[in-house]
């Protein structure tokens, strides 16, 4: 498992990357943990003649508030969002979420910004992003830029980043008190999803008050389920009306056919996980 | 006095050679490092089934580093046809098997260029400039398929795709009745088809070979299990002569049996380190270990079981349809034939017959993998054995309660002609039952399917046997096995006291060197550190059979007890003459000889000194206590046991989850209770696995759809059950440890008990059969999802 030979750079300000990217040109690929970056190079599925290792840009890392938003730098690794006391009272669907991603080992080198930015539609992040909404912001050669989670995703592992611009900062409302449950189905423990579901909920006395839910692996890129979204709010948190709202699921969804699964199943799992996503976040 | 020292057979000793196992601190193939040594990449195949219409290796030569390319063309005269050491047949279709493919390639994966180079870099490198023209062949890939009149064909100059039609007959061996009649007159006649999937050995560590050529003389080190077979077939298949050859295997992590092969590469790493005469080293990537390493099991299995209404067995038909992959490895069309033996199981069955068809298609060979043909044999009566019990509503214990062979009626002759020595299968199937409260959980099943619970239990049992302790050389010879079954073993006495074990039996991750430390000290009654265990260097262990088919222990262990008995019978007179008494005055005990009757005595280590001053000896005593002993078993060993395990089926996702598993083994005398748990923990999880998640698949085009561990899923702890374990102690009657084999029996029972448990948890949705792995899709679909 020996990569092309690639020149490495490894920054320490996000500047200096930004203008690595820029001097790179077309052939350069950023190394925000390797989890995914390392067996794509060892395969020689990807031959960048440049790699930018962004693990000593120290400014890219950690979780902070500000105002209604909680701030998490991009190379964060998923072991300290787990650990982030911040994270898990205003966004706890994505410490659910993170606890599902492969193992240890690789919770300890992989980052949140890493994963968004690979966007493998499989991936346990994106969704769970999605559904709480919020921006991402994207530095590049003319400053930065903030853009919505829901134009992020663009296709299959293909993101609004450009080739000379390093995503920063995620951006999340915080979503204090509500529940959340990211609801996986997988073949073994380590193994991408099959399909999963990111949901949180804000439930006050015995109602929805919100409700945001989000699909890993129904499509090219995470899915928001509206549908079961709209059919909540306003209505009771209870069973009958989790598992009618989970009815409509996987309305709109385009999911994959592979050897664990056909498209059919998938749409059916779906259905299955969101009830049970919400069953679990609703605490009913 | 001497006090009492604590028995060293039976000890739960922690293995000695673990911190440099699991640290890696030691020598693996791929860490050993020689002056001047080369870097040699293959180039394989992207393509299952093509003419090589040209080659050009122009480019890639002119590459930094690079010392040579080499094709098959390059090779064809010197590199000879891989070995296949079982010729089942007489008019077997044994086709030539390049190392390297000359003019055409059979599978995805095969070897078509090597780039030797000063650095793994530069050859790997050099290996994306090679340019090679496929002129695409029809592909056959579907098994069923392959026998048709219009069919491809892998190796045309045989006109078919068959490899071998072998038959066993009781009527015809003597051993039993005939099954047509049975058949025809039976009440009851269950007919199944079952599949084995293909799966992939997946050992830890990857294959790598280091070739040294000085002079006329090769060494080779190989992460092999099988040394001493490398080196005879090598010479045998190269024209090298066996003494010019040393073959070493270091530390070896892991095989499954996917290391019991000589390997393509192996030929290609000597055939280049004698052409440059220079070292070169090989080490494969993950990727190409799935692709090029033998595959296991891959065969379809059509049973007829006839029965009384008493579920009373009258007969059983076997019919195999093996797809072998595209070659013969070293031990390919003889691994299904190790079913025929095990078909029967543990009953006793009146009428027998088994066929078996092989054949070729466009995909990496088959070979053993763990258990080899036996597990595959064991699924099929097994699952039989349920669906028998869900054929006439009766308990599927009770079912081979009225079949199985009685603890009273050993030595017993099966119909497959073997005889089982020994074996308790009522103790094993009571005590399973008991820790696996039987009984509960069949109320909690039914309880169940009352309330319409969407979380449904199944309760899957597989009451095996096998025949392991590869093998009386006899009966390989009936078989037209191409070697014998013995093993060697060698005992130096050092003049300190300390004590040298030679074994021919080379280990791969098995903790030989603690158990046969062990036996040695019990034996000589010397500390069991002072034993040293050497194996896996055919310099210092010129003579073994290596490591396979649960034979260690009870062969290989057996040779060393036999040894060390020897290097006792030479150290007798000695003490006598050293104590002044008569030898058959001696008493022998914890190390020491004792004068009958007195105190005067002295150590095994005093008469290893003694002898090797050689100034005081008996008159012609020749002055050397070593001692070596060669083991031909005279019958196979017979591990058996009963394991129980629940499965929850979600019928919402289909989803399988295994709630218990419970496995009671008797594998005869324990010399190490800690490695046989190992083992048995290892091999269950290997059954389990082989029931719910490995499969090898393949495309339409031949290509290889799951190549990196992503795809072949394996399971971890985090997918694995509790295993609750437990032994019986029937001890073996064949050989003089009283020890039967267990690495294989895991892996042979688990399969079946987990498949049983899936079925039976939605049989009453009317599902007679999950072919494996068990998927949740596929669960799913078998309970109406989706219809």
């Amino acid at each position: 498992m020996i990569p092309v030979a690639f020149d490495y750079l490894a920054p320490s300000t996000v500047d200096e990357a930004v203008r690595a990217l820029v001097d790179a040109g077309e052939d350069a690929k950023v190394l925000a943990g390797g989890q995914s970056l390392l067996p794509v190079l060892r395969m020689r599925l990807a031959a960048p003649s440049m790699v930018v290792d962004l693990s000593r840009v120290g400014e890219l890392r950690g979780v902070r508030e500000e105002g209604d938003e909680l701030v998490i730098g991009a190379m964060t690794s998923h072991h300290d969002v787990l650990r982030d006391q911040l994270v898990r009272t205003h966004a706890l669907l994505l410490a659910e979420a993170t606890t599902t991603v492969a193992d240890p080992q690789v919770r300890h080198r992989g980052t949140l910004g890493g994963a968004l930015a690979h966007a493998d539609p499989a991936g346990d992040l994106p969704a769970p992003v999605l559904a709480l909404g919020g921006d991402v912001v994207l530095a590049g050669p003319t400053g930065r830029r903030t853009v919505p989670v829901e134009r992020f995703f663009v296709d299959y592992f293909t993101t609004e980043l450009a080739q000379d611009e390093l995503l920063v900062e995620i951006r999340l409302p915080k979503r204090t008190g509500w529940g959340a449950r990211y609801e996986k189905f997988s073949r073994v423990a380590q193994a991408w999803s099959t399909v999963a579901v990111a949901a949180t909920v804000l439930v006050r006395d015995g109602r929805f008050v919100e409700a945001k839910v989000a699909l890993t692996n129904m499509g090219a890129v995470p899915v928001r389920a509206y549908a079961v979204e709209e059919a909540l709010v306003g209505g009771s948190a209870d069973a009958d009306a989790i598992h009618a709202a989970a009815r409509h699921a996987a309305e709109g969804t385009n999911p994959t056919s592979d050897a664990s699964a056909d498209a059919e199943y998938r749409q059916h799992l779906a259905r299955v996980l969101t009830a049970r996503a919400l069953t679990a976040a609703a605490a009913v | 006095m001497t006090a009492a020292v604590e028995a060293e057979v039976g000890r739960a000793r922690r293995r000695k050679e673990d911190a440099r196992l699991i640290t890696g601190r030691t020598r693996w193939t791929d860490n050993l490092t020689l002056p001047g040594m080369l870097h040699l990449a293959i180039l394989r195949s992207p393509v299952a089934h093509a003419r090589i219409a040209a080659v050009d290796t122009s480019a890639a030569e002119a590459m930094p580093g690079v010392l040579a390319v080499l094709t098959g063309v390059d090779l064809a005269k010197e590199q000879g046809s891989m070995g296949c050491a079982w010729p089942v047949t007489p008019d077997m279709a044994a086709p030539q098997h390049p190392a390297m493919a000359v003019d055409t390639v059979r599978y995805a994966g095969e070897a078509v260029a090597l780039v030797v180079a000063a650095s793994a870099y530069q050859a790997r490198d050099a290996l994306d400039a090679i340019d090679v023209e496929y002129a695409d062949l029809p592909v056959v890939l579907d098994v069923t398929r392959a026998l048709a009149a219009d069919s491809p064909l892998v190796h045309p100059e045989f006109g078919s795709n068959r490899c071998a039609t072998w038959v066993f007959d009781s009527a015809e061996a003597g051993t039993g009745g005939e099954t047509a009649p049975a058949i025809a007159d039976a009440e009851v006649v269950l007919r199944r088809r079952f599949r084995q999937q293909r799966i992939i050995p997946a050992f830890m560590e990857p294959r790598s070979v280091l070739v040294d050529p000085t002079g006329d003389q090769v060494t080779m080190w190989s992460a092999t299990q099988v040394p001493h077979i490398l080196r005879m077939m090598l010479a045998a298949t190269l024209g090298l002569p066996e003494h010019k050859l040393r073959v070493i295997a270091p530390d070896v992590g892991g095989g499954f049996g996917g290391k019991l092969q000589v390997t393509p590469e192996e030929v290609l790493v000597l055939l280049a380190a004698r052409r440059l005469g220079r070292p070169v080293k090989y080490t494969e990537t993950r990727s190409d270990s799935m692709l090029s390493c033998h595959h296991g099991r891959d065969q379809f299995q059509d049973l007829t079981l006839a029965a009384r209404p008493d579920g009373t067995i009258t007969a059983l038909e076997v019919e195999l349809l093996a797809d072998l992959g595209a070659y013969l490895g070293l031990l390919t069309p003889g691994i299904p034939l190790l079913g025929a033996f095990m078909f029967n199981g543990i009953y006793r069955i009146p009428a027998y017959r088994f066929t078996c068809t092989s054949v070729f298609t466009n995909k990496m060979y088959t070979d053993a993998v763990r258990g080899a043909g036996r597990p595959e044999a064991t699924f099929g009566i097994e699952r039989m054995m349920d669906e028998l019990a869900a054929e006439l509503g009766l308990d599927p214990l009770e079912v081979r309660r009225r079949n199985w062979i009685g603890h009273e009626q050993f030595p017993f002759t099966t119909v497959a002609g073997l005889t089982y020595d020994s074996g308790n299968y009522e103790a094993a199937t009571d005590r399973a039952t008991e820790l696996f409260d039987y009984q509960g959980l069949r109320r909690e099943q039914a309880r169940r399917r009352e309330q319409d619970d969407p979380t449904l239990l199944g309760i899957g049992v597989s009451t095996y046997t096998e025949m392991c302790g590869i093998a009386p050389s006899k009966v390989l010879g009936s078989l037209s096995f191409g070697a014998g079954g013995w093993e060697h073993a060698a005992i130096r006495m050092l003049p300190t006291g300390k004590v040298e074990v030679v074994t021919g039996s080379s280990p791969h991750g098995q903790g030989h060197e603690t158990a046969w430390s062990q036996i040695v000290a019990d034996r000589l009654g010397v500390p069991f550190e002072d034993v040293e265990v050497l194996h896996g260097d055919t310099q210092i262990s010129p003579r073994g059979m290596d490591t396979y088919g649960s034979r260690s222990l009870a062969v290989g262990g057996v040779a060393v007890l036999l040894a060390a008995d020897r290097v006792l019978d030479k150290a007798r007179p000695v003490a006598a003459h050293l104590l002044g008494c008569a030898a058959e005055d001696l008493d022998f005990a914890a190390g020491r000889f004792t004068a009958r009757g007195t105190e005067n005595g002295v150590s095994i280590q005093e008469v290893t000194g003694a002898v090797f001053a050689a100034h005081d000896l008996p008159d012609g005593f020749e002055p050397n206590l070593d001692a070596q002993a060669t083991f031909d078993p005279e019958n196979f060993s017979f591990p058996h046991g009963t394991h129980l395990c629940a499965v929850e089926v979600d019928t919402e996702t289909g989803a399988v989850k295994i709630r218990s598993y419970v496995c009671v083994d008797d594998v005869g005398t324990v010399v190490n209770p800690l490695i046989v748990d190992g083992q048995v923990h290892g091999g269950v999880v290997h059954g389990i696995a082989q029931a719910l998640f490995e499969e090898a698949s393949y495309d339409e085009l031949g290509n290889l759809t799951t190549g990196t561990f992503a795809d072949y899923l394996l399971p971890t702890a985090a997918d694995l059950p509790h295993l609750v374990t437990d032994r019986t102690v029937t001890p073996a009657t064949s050989n003089p440890l009283g020890a039967k084999g267990v690495g294989e029996s895991g892996t042979i029972a688990a399969t079946p008990a987990v498949v049983n448990a899936v079925v039976d948890a939605v049989r009453h949705l009317g599902v007679t059969d999950i072919e494996m792995p068990c998927t949740p899709q596929r669960v799913w679909r078998a309970i109406g999802g989706g219809a």
